[in-house]
């Protein structure tokens, strides 16, 4: 059934089928890659887009190329690791405040607004310039501030599955209130969350990159796609492939994620005739 | 027979609205001053229209929602308000059947984990062996041992209600509440389940506490039958007497609604005029003196208390 309309939208079968690909880029960098990332040539230096080096040289005479797919590696893996910790921690406070309500309901709800209120860019940059930037500590930070929407989403799941009569049919066989949350709404509150789950891991490694291209992110010598782009700014001018190829694979990654929630979402959705 | 379940002046207010400080406007009183007594191996019809009370009272009884006031007694013991091990205790030997087997069953669980989820909630077997129980109850309710693989969606509604029924005897339970357990039936489904239930009731002594809005299905299956209105108990009695000879005006009026099939029979239709009143405000006297056609002074001013003759209960201050 959600294969079947999920195939009939050609274009998020695309965007599956790409963020397949990265993976396997991201898996199989090692045979993919055709020079060494971290090494240095000094011959080659800046050299353009040609048959040695397909996407050219950096600063360095570091292949862009086999960087890229290297950092593949380190955007994907702090895409998914940042928004698992975002979509465990959102999970467990909206199922807690969903289905207990009254008070806890109202403090976790309004910790939600005051995280929300502040921009998590700048909060973001903060806590990094205080504990000095590490690959975990961005990793953790990400998600630590991006577990709100997901939050009020498996709340609002809970607030309508917990009037069900499945629901009070386990209370009245004298399931236990975790049972209840893990065994019975739970798995009935996760359809959002999968597509939230999908959008986020493009919204985090948009974030990554961004934060390593203003230095605040993964540390050179470590490929990120964030930090060619960094590294390649200072050289705009005169080698334009440094800057142009990261971005078009940050803007590509990000479509194909995007593309793929979405087309997740309209085949989840019942209502949705495609 | 001993009295298995007591139930004494159970109140139920729903607060309007509730706002993170206060809360406003007029409570919906759901259940008024709520007594009566099931009877070990009964089975006892709850009978009134749609918003009555009949689920609330149920769910009161089940211990899935508190009441405003009142005390609710299981063999004995007040149960209104006890916790944690006692409740788990309590819940073993009360359980529920829902009207809308689409509802009641978890989409996400095999049959299988649905109906032997008792047995490992209460410890009494482990995962594997509560399967096989799974599988023996299954088989009483008529449905397949192939079942416990497959999902809700699966199977038909009368299958799923069948299905219900095994999980709620699962335990096996002393009191079985069915909340208008065949309304969402066919017609040709629904007997199945009513002659279902009532083999089940002689096959594990089960008492009932049945809830329709139907009068024929509660005729046919009742011992004594409750009549509500309004949060409200108008008449108790026993299903013989009651479809004989109804003491109060509303019982009267509701078996007059009674479809008859014989096209020449003269039956006297007693039409309710008017609507049911809010139950955020109730009337004065009797709550039922807007619509009687038999409304005196005396039914606006004074509320008739439930009393008790000739082993029947009525409240009513001109009994028919």
């Amino acid at each position: 059934m959600f294969w079947k309309r999920f195939k009939k939208n050609k274009l998020a079968v695309i965007g599956g089928i790409l963020v397949f690909g990265l993976f396997a880029v991201a898996i199989f960098a090692p045979l993919l890659a055709p020079y060494d990332p971290d090494i240095i040539n000094m011959e080659q230096v800046l050299q353009s887009p040609g048959a040695a080096h397909i996407l050219g040289t950096d600063d360095l005479g570091r292949d862009v190329l086999s960087r890229m797919i290297y950092g593949t590696r380190i955007s994907l893996s702090i895409g998914f690791i940042a928004i698992a910790i975002a979509t465990i921690i959102g999970v467990i406070l909206g199922s807690i405040s969903g289905y207990y309500g009254r008070l806890i309901d109202s403090l976790i709800m309004r910790l939600v607004d005051i995280m929300l209120s502040v921009p998590t860019f700048f909060l973001l940059l903060t806590v990094l310039a205080i504990v000095g930037p590490s690959i975990w500590i961005v990793m953790f930070v990400i998600g630590l501030t991006g577990w709100m929407s997901i939050a009020r989403l498996v709340r609002a799941e809970f607030l309508t599955l917990k009037e069900r009569e499945f629901v009070q049919a386990a209370r009245s066989i004298g399931a236990s209130d975790a049972r209840i949350i893990f065994r019975h709404i739970l798995p009935n509150a996760l359809t959002p969350v999968y597509v939230s789950f999908i959008l986020g891991v493009a919204g985090a490694i948009l974030m990554e990159s961004g934060l390593s291209f203003l230095g605040f992110g993964v540390q050179p010598p470590t490929p990120s796609w964030g930090n060619i782009l960094t590294a390649g700014r200072e050289y705009m001018e005169v080698a334009w492939w440094l800057i142009l190829f990261p971005g078009i694979a940050i803007f590509i990654t990000c479509l194909s994620y995007y593309i793929l929630g979405e087309g997740i979402r309209q085949a989840l959705d019942p209502k949705l005739k495609i | 027979m001993g009295e298995l379940l007591k139930v004494q002046n159970i109140t139920k207010y729903f607060p309007a609205k509730t706002g993170f400080f206060e809360s406003s406007g007029a409570p919906i009183h759901a259940l008024n001053d709520i007594s009566f007594a099931i009877a070990q191996g009964e089975t006892l019809g709850l009978v009134g229209e749609s918003g009555c009370g009949k689920s609330t009272l149920a769910k009161v009884i089940a211990r899935l929602i508190l009441p405003t006031s009142g005390k609710i007694f299981f063999e004995g013991d007040d149960i209104t308000s006890v916790n944690g091990a006692r409740l788990k205790k309590i819940r073993r030997n009360i359980q529920f059947v829902f009207q809308d087997p689409h509802a009641s069953l978890n989409p996400h669980m095999t049959i299988g984990s649905t109906v032997s989820e008792p047995f490992v909630i209460h410890g009494l077997s482990g995962a594997k062996k509560a399967l096989l129980e799974a599988e023996n109850i299954l088989d009483l309710v008529g449905i397949s041992k192939e079942a416990v693989k497959r999902y809700p969606h699966e199977f038909s509604t009368g299958q799923r209600q069948r299905i219900a029924i095994a999980r709620a005897l699962a335990l096996t339970p002393k009191l079985i509440i069915a909340d208008e357990p065949i309304a969402s039936l066919d017609v040709s489904i629904q007997a199945q389940i009513l002659n279902l239930l009532k083999e089940l009731k002689e096959k594990f002594n089960l008492t009932y506490l049945f809830i329709s809005h139907d009068l024929r299905i509660i005729e046919y299956i009742s011992d004594r039958v409750i009549v509500m209105y309004l949060g409200k108990i108008m008449e108790i009695a026993s299903s013989r007497d009651l479809y004989k000879h109804p003491i109060h005006p509303y019982t009267e009026a509701l078996l007059s609604a009674i479809p008859v099939i014989n096209p020449q029979s003269k039956k006297k239709r007693i039409i309710l005029k008017g609507e049911i009143p809010a139950t955020t405000k109730l009337p004065s006297g009797c709550v039922f003196h807007t619509r009687c056609i038999y409304v005196k002074q005396r039914c606006i001013d004074e509320i008739p208390k439930l009393t008790k003759h000739d082993n029947r209960f009525f409240a009513c201050h001109f009994p028919l």
